[in-house]
């Protein structure tokens, strides 16, 4: 029996358009199929906007003149600062304790993986504010704190209160809070390059941390960045939850003064606009980031 | 005995949990010839082959590569574990290709085949970076060389893997079924390279299934089954006049 069957008789183009026509088959022209739905939708949401954008120039109580003259007040700007200090110093902390953490967890040692997971679980589980509110009133836990030989005699020694002010308070418990998502996001990283790649990174003999740094973290980038993006914007409007410690970033910031002029609104949109400019400025960074490290790859 | 052994394995056990995978090996390579090892799937070969550079620690027994015993040192009659550090210093003298390329896809192709040399020999770049080209011309893909691996063929792939492992220099090369994940057509072109390098003397110990390869290139054929070795000896007797019953199935099979 033969395996393979006459192809069916190809069809002419004629038979395919239907009846016969007058003419060249070749010049029928096709007719897309119409939508008049999706323009009914489209006309709604257009107006819907229309109406929205309207409502925000013409509605005094946005109190426009108010937002520009606070956007880029002295008092403003300084908290911006405050905030984005915030930011750097708890995603630098955080990400290089997170990557520690991340290869605890993937050590081959039971006490250093129990020890990670530890971590991670306490440090997830309890919310951001009350963590900060601990550090902040870690004074009254511990009044001093020495640096020497564990627990021997101290050789350096420090007033708590003076060591970890307010901010410093702040960026421990944000970059604490932090570790402990960055070392689940690394260490998913890490696991989602090739078994393959460490294998012959090991059979061509390349130095350990080479293999880490050179083959098996720009691999991990690829995964690890995209999370990563979302915790910092995350962290970053994060911050305002310090606003509790009374530090003057930006969302503090706004709130002492609509406390003082009383112009609730057009203050929020102050911090607003801040928080979705800068988080834009984030995402366009985070762009050209992930293109660097998706050299090679197909996708 | 003619030449001293390149590859001396000595009584190698090695167990998954409970599946024993190698049930007692010995095998010696004498220095510049080529092994192929056949057998069937499960039957330990690329286990071995994975021995012999550490990449896999045998439960017992012993791999020693022209003279030193790989991954351990012996103090009386124990053999303790090298550290990390020097046993990826032996492998630099073990050149590996793996079925499935294991080219760093982030690396041009020129970096992949530098990067070893660099890091592990610590060879000034611009000589090693000579030395690519050299090895990329001589597997006839010089004109790839900034090109990514996801731009090559499978076939193109492994021959950079293949000038990657020669770059180090390696007295003894390893080839764990190095065609096995191409497509038929690309096969030849990664064995014509194999067979020039047999050619040139290099010790190779080859894991594949491409019988005829076999024939042609290997001064030995072992054949294992089962964590054994059943049968080995020149290809003319193993292929062609087999003593074992399970060699015979076998072979009836794939030839």
């Amino acid at each position: 029996m033969p395996l393979t069957t006459e192809p069916p008789a190809e069809k002419t183009a004629a038979e395919r358009a239907g009846p016969p026509q007058a003419g060249d088959p070749a010049a029928l022209k096709v007719v897309p199929v119409r939508h008049p739905w999706r323009w009914v939708a489209i006309a709604v949401t257009a107006v819907l906007l229309a109406q929205f954008a309207h409502g925000l120039i013409t509605n005094p109580a946005w109190e426009w003149g108010v937002f520009a003259q606070f956007f880029t007040a002295q008092t403003v700007l300084k908290a911006v600062g405050i905030t984005l200090q915030l930011t750097v110093y708890g995603t630098a902390i955080g990400f290089a304790l997170g990557i520690v953490l991340a290869f605890m967890r993937l050590s081959a040692s039971p006490f250093l993986r129990w020890v990670a997971l530890g971590y991670i679980w306490a440090f997830r589980s309890i919310p951001l504010i009350v963590q900060l509110l601990f550090w902040f009133n870690l004074a009254y836990l511990y009044k001093r704190l020495d640096f020497g030989i564990p627990f021997g005699p101290g050789i350096f020694s420090f007033e708590t209160m003076g060591l970890v002010g307010a901010l410093g308070a702040a960026v421990l418990g944000l970059a604490l809070h932090q570790a402990a998502y960055a070392a689940e996001i690394v260490r998913g990283g890490v696991l989602a390059v090739d078994g393959g790649q460490l294998e012959a990174a090991a059979a061509l003999g390349i130095p350990r941390l080479r293999q880490l740094r050179r083959i098996v973290l720009p691999q991990a980038m690829r995964s690890i960045l995209p999370n990563a993006a979302n915790e910092v914007i995350s962290l970053f409007k994060g911050t305002s939850i310090v606003s509790v410690m009374a530090i003057g970033e930006l969302f503090y910031q706004v709130q002492v003064i609509y406390g003082r002029n009383g112009r609730v609104v057009p203050l929020l949109m102050v911090a607003t606009a801040w928080y979705i400019l800068l988080t834009s400025v984030l995402s366009i960074l985070q762009h050209y980031v992930e293109r660097h490290f998706a050299k090679g790859t197909t996708r | 005995m003619s030449a001293p052994a390149m590859v001396d394995i000595k009584a190698v056990h090695k167990s998954f949990g409970s599946l024993e995978v190698l049930r007692g090996i010995d095998l010696e390579v004498r220095a510049g010839e080529v092994t192929v090892v056949l057998g069937p799937s499960g039957s330990g070969k690329s286990t071995l082959l994975r021995t012999i550079n550490h990449l896999e620690k045998v439960d017992s027994g012993s791999v020693s590569v022209d003279g030193t015993l790989v991954g351990y040192r012996r103090s009386g009659d124990k053999l303790y574990e090298l550290r990390e550090r020097e046993i990826l210093k032996q492998r630099t003298h073990i050149g590996f290709v793996f079925q499935n390329f294991n080219l760093f896809p982030h690396l041009t192709v020129l970096d992949n085949i530098t990067e070893a040399p660099v890091s592990a020999l610590r060879r000034p770049r611009k000589d090693v970076t000579a030395t690519a080209r050299a090895l990329l011309e001589r597997v006839g893909l010089v004109d790839k060389a900034d090109a990514y691996p996801r731009q090559l063929s499978g076939g193109q792939q492994q021959r950079v893997a293949i000038a990657r492992a020669l770059a180090l220099e390696p007295k003894l090369l390893l080839f764990d079924e190095p065609t096995s994940a191409l497509d038929p057509e690309l096969v030849g072109e990664v064995l014509d390279v194999i067979k020039d390098l047999a050619h040139q003397g290099t010790t190779m110990i080859v894991v594949t299934h491409e019988i005829g390869f076999a024939r042609e290139v290997a001064d030995t054929v072992v054949f294992m089954d089962d964590g054994r070795i059943v049968e080995q000896g020149p290809p003319a007797e193993v292929l062609d006049r087999p003593h074992h019953a399970r060699t015979k199935s076998f072979l009836s099979k794939v030839l």
